[in-house]
């Protein structure tokens, strides 16, 4: 295939060509950033969060009144072996927050007291000897709490806990070891709002609360804390159901939370939610955009596809007579097929190469102005093979028709 | 003349169906997404107090030194208990409130029915004449009130239906975490979107109004605690509630209301003299860093506007230009391909403009059909932005008249720009060429 006469061919069609291939740009520019943001939302969503979430679910508990601390702490070690004893339920426990919540309590931890800035900050999460049970965490070094080292604290007093269990995140940040053992950390002194803190477990995974831009720093950097935490606004109940017995766990929780007392308040739209729905909600917008720029993709190349069909549809009714001269000069039908085949593939790679630097070009304002990650190279290849593929399917059509012009046509006047 | 061009375009568009349906469906599309986003955007980035914005103001001030400043060197967002209430005292402005966040629980008048806990702040009584809080029944309550701490309260018109059954229920006593409060206002609607008096504790956007206002100093005499955001820089000393009021832990936001640049300057200089103050009493032992910012300023600082709303802005707007060049092209290969009928009118002496007001009137034609779909499409992008954007900001997107007027105004303005070249390469056409090769 001779490419000169193309390019002479195309010469004629200035406009086309450049609408055509400036179409071609802005798709791929815009369809490659889009891919990219797709990748990364499901990246970011797929995060593990460490817990067994299966069977697991939240009570959100408010306290109705002002009862004293030492009054809210026995009502929560009430509520939490009544819920234990329910036939359904695995295991409970109680703390502030959980992951994938939203908000919570995170704090600096230091090596030194008189350290001036903190070396990490970490999700803090309060926990009693049944945490670990709970919420299916690994335990990979050192132990769990013992029931005899919980306490209590009201939610504005000083947090020092004598010890604390921590992820393999947090251990390998403070103590970073040369063979990637967590070990390192464990029995070492840290400083956690400046007081002393004794490290004397390590879980393997627990995220923090949140999964929005604000926590990112510390998204798997968690404390448990060996507290019950006693706050007149909220409680959260973490509860295991056994195998199958999400629902009636479900079910039975309220009742049986409303029998121990009825001075709480579990509201009716999100009092009670299963781990899956906190997940929902955790990263529906994560979601939303990934479908939305999915959408916006499929959009994209369809009217892409559909106008290089125009073009060349137009191109070809008005070349007929060419056609049919080259025809009756000899030319095959394969010739006429590969001759607007050849020209498209030329057209769509200068499009395309326009395409990668727009694409770049945007990327990088959306990193400045959005704090978006670089675009990887392979986004680009991706991009670059789909809108060159869907070029050559769209002018098919039109070049079939174009070769099916018999070289009867040469001879007609229109 | 219009009715004759008009019936041209209609003879032109359905001589060639598939090439205008491409046309109407891309237009369609690409306003639809475009104008879908965009009432995402213009729902989250108006100016939730238009009238007054300017003149509402938050001060900061920085209790914690160059070592706790944030990398931009800025003080935290809210203020301490103390400098809250010395800037209190002190009353500089000409309107101004202290405020924290509140949730109490709140234990209805029937028995049997179950306590329900509602968001709301502990204010002073100038918040209400300060934001033009509309008021169903009652009004706020006095300085007086404010001075002693008195059991009052202000609550939304929801609650008020919930609790009252939508009567007149100023006077009546509500049970507010163990104690009683009267009733001495009813809110109407009001729930300003972005929450805009208390951005540093509250989220951005709430779907669900707040529920009660109580005097800020009978909240803390009450010791109902703060449920918003609390920064702390070192460990607070003393336990509890109290604990945190003697704290430099920011929790409390401020809002005056300064009605010109010469009062806000001369805010701005009171602010200064304090912290310098508290820096000669050994509180503070770093120069005054301040910031006053009027509400537009902080909702900009704040990044109120989510980034994910400004993307898909920006994304759906290329999705446009592209349907736009698309139709650049669409429409150059359908009016080129009319050369010879082009060519015969030229001929009998039309002029450049008749096919100028000819070919538009074609393009206006694409551009009404294509905004016609649009405005369909668009209606139901609006009732579906559930789906992709989070719940409190969906429920923000409203279709009225003038997004249906704007998603109109764009599809013909647009489709006319894109036919604008098309029509001068069909003007252009040389009749004698097009007369020869016939």
């Amino acid at each position: 295939m001779q490419i000169k006469p193309i390019l002479s061919a195309l010469r004629q069609h200035k406009a086309g060509t450049v609408l055509i291939a400036m179409q071609i740009a802005l798709t791929l520019a815009i369809v490659c950033n889009a891919l990219f943001i797709i990748q990364q939302r499901l990246a970011h969503l797929s995060e593990p969060s460490g817990i067994d979430e299966t069977h697991l679910f939240v009570v959100e508990n408010q306290w109705v009144g002002k009862p004293s601390p030492d009054q809210l702490d026995a009502q929560i070690r009430a509520d939490l072996s009544a819920l234990r004893q329910l036939s359904s339920v695995q295991d409970a426990s109680v703390s502030n927050s959980y992951p994938l919540h939203g908000g919570g309590w995170d704090d600096g931890l230091k090596l030194k007291p008189d350290q001036a800035n903190a070396t990490t900050e970490a999700a803090i999460y309060f926990a009693d000897e049944h945490m670990l049970a709970t919420l299916g965490l690994k335990l990979i070094a050192g132990r769990n709490f013992r029931a005899d080292e919980i306490g209590h604290m009201g939610i504005r007093d000083a947090l020092a806990p004598p010890v604390i269990v921590i992820t393999k995140a947090l251990a390998e940040k403070l103590f970073p070891s040369v063979d990637g053992h967590a070990n390192a950390a464990l029995g070492k002194t840290v400083y956690l709002m400046s007081n002393r803190t004794t490290i004397i477990g390590i879980v393997d995974q627990l995220q923090s609360q949140s999964v929005a831009r604000w926590a990112a720093d510390f998204a798997h950097r968690s404390v448990l804390v060996p507290l019950r935490l006693v706050s007149p606004q909220g409680t959260y109940y973490l509860i295991q159901a056994k195998p199958g017995q999400l629902d009636a766990a479900m079910h039975a929780a309220e009742p049986t939370l409303l029998a121990q007392s009825r001075k709480r308040v579990i509201s009716d739209k999100d009092g009670l939610l299963s781990f899956a729905e906190v997940r929902a909600h955790a990263y529906d917008s994560d979601y939303g955009m990934a479908v939305l720029m999915g959408i916006v993709c499929v959009v994209l190349l369809a009217i892409t596809a559909a106008g290089i069909v125009g073009l060349t549809s137009f191109w070809v009714g008005q070349r007929r007579r060419q056609i049919g001269v080259r025809r009756a000069l000899g030319a095959t039908r394969r010739d006429i097929l590969s001759y607007f085949m050849t020209e498209n593939l030329l057209i769509s790679s200068g499009g395309a190469l326009l395409g990668v630097l727009l694409a770049v070009t945007m990327n990088l304002w959306l990193v400045i102005r959005f704090e978006m990650q670089h675009l990887s190279l392979l986004y680009v290849f991706i991009g670059v093979a789909i809108l060159l593929l869907l070029g050559q399917c769209a002018v098919l059509a039109p070049a079939m028709r174009a070769a099916q012009v018999s070289p009867v046509e040469a001879t007609r006047t229109v | 003349m219009f009715d004759y061009y008009l019936d041209l375009a209609w003879r032109s568009l359905r001589r060639s169906p598939g090439l205008t349906v491409l046309m109407v469906l891309a237009i369609g599309f690409g306003v639809a997404a475009s104008m879908t986003t965009y009432s995402v955007f213009r729902a989250v980035s108006g100016d939730p107090i238009p009238w007054k914005s300017s003149k509402l103001f938050v001060p900061q001030i920085d209790p914690w030194g160059p070592s706790g400043r944030a990398s931009d060197g800025e003080p935290p967002d809210a203020l301490t208990y103390t400098d809250a209430m010395a800037l209190m005292h002190a009353h500089r402005a000409k309107l101004q409130s202290a405020m924290y966040r509140i949730s109490p629980s709140l234990v209805p008048e029937q028995t049997g029915q179950h306590p329900i806990n509602v968001s709301g702040h502990a204010v002073y009584g100038e918040f209400f004449p300060m934001l033009d809080v509309p008021f169903l029944y009652g009004a706020g309550w006095s300085a007086d009130d404010d001075a002693h701490q008195a059991p009052v309260v202000v609550i939304s018109g929801e609650l008020n239906r919930k609790f009252f059954g939508g009567a007149n229920s100023v006077g009546r006593s509500l049970s507010m975490d163990g104690k009683d409060y009267r009733v001495v206002g009813v809110m109407g609607d009001w729930n300003p979107q972005p929450r805009f008096y208390d951005l540093a504790s509250s989220a951005n956007f709430n779907a669900i109004g707040e529920g009660v206002f109580i005097p800020f100093e009978r909240g803390i005499a009450a010791g109902i605690y703060n449920s918003g955001n609390t920064n702390c820089y070192e460990p607070t000393k003393g336990a509890g509630f109290i604990g945190l009021q003697q704290s430099s832990c920011t929790w409390v936001s401020y809002m005056a209301l300064l009605d010109s640049s010469a009062a806000a300057s001369q805010y701005r200089q009171y602010l200064d003299s304090y912290a310098r103050e508290q820096q000669q009493a050994g509180r503070f032992h770093w120069a005054p860093n301040n910031l006053l910012r009027d509400v537009p300023a902080v909702l900009d600082h704040q990044g109120v506007v989510p980034s994910d709303t400004r993307i898909s802005l920006l994304v759906a707007l290329g999705l446009l230009v592209v349907c736009l060049v698309n139709t650049v092209g669409l429409m150059l290969a359908k009016f080129l391909r009319r050369s010879s009928e082009i060519g015969v009118r030229r001929a009998l002496g039309a002029p450049r403009r008749a096919l100028y007001a000819q070919f538009l009137i074609e393009a206006g034609l694409i551009g009404a059909a294509g905004g016609a779909l649009g405005l369909l499409l668009t209606g139901a992008g609006v009732m579906s932005v559930g789906l992709v954007f989070r719940p409190e900001i969906a429920a923000l997107a409203r279709l009225d008249w003038s997004l249906l007027g704007i998603t109109m105004v764009l599809a013909v303005g647009a489709t006319l720009l894109a036919g604008l070249y098309p029509t001068f390469r069909a003007a252009r056409v040389q009749p004698a060429w097009q007369l020869k090769s016939n």
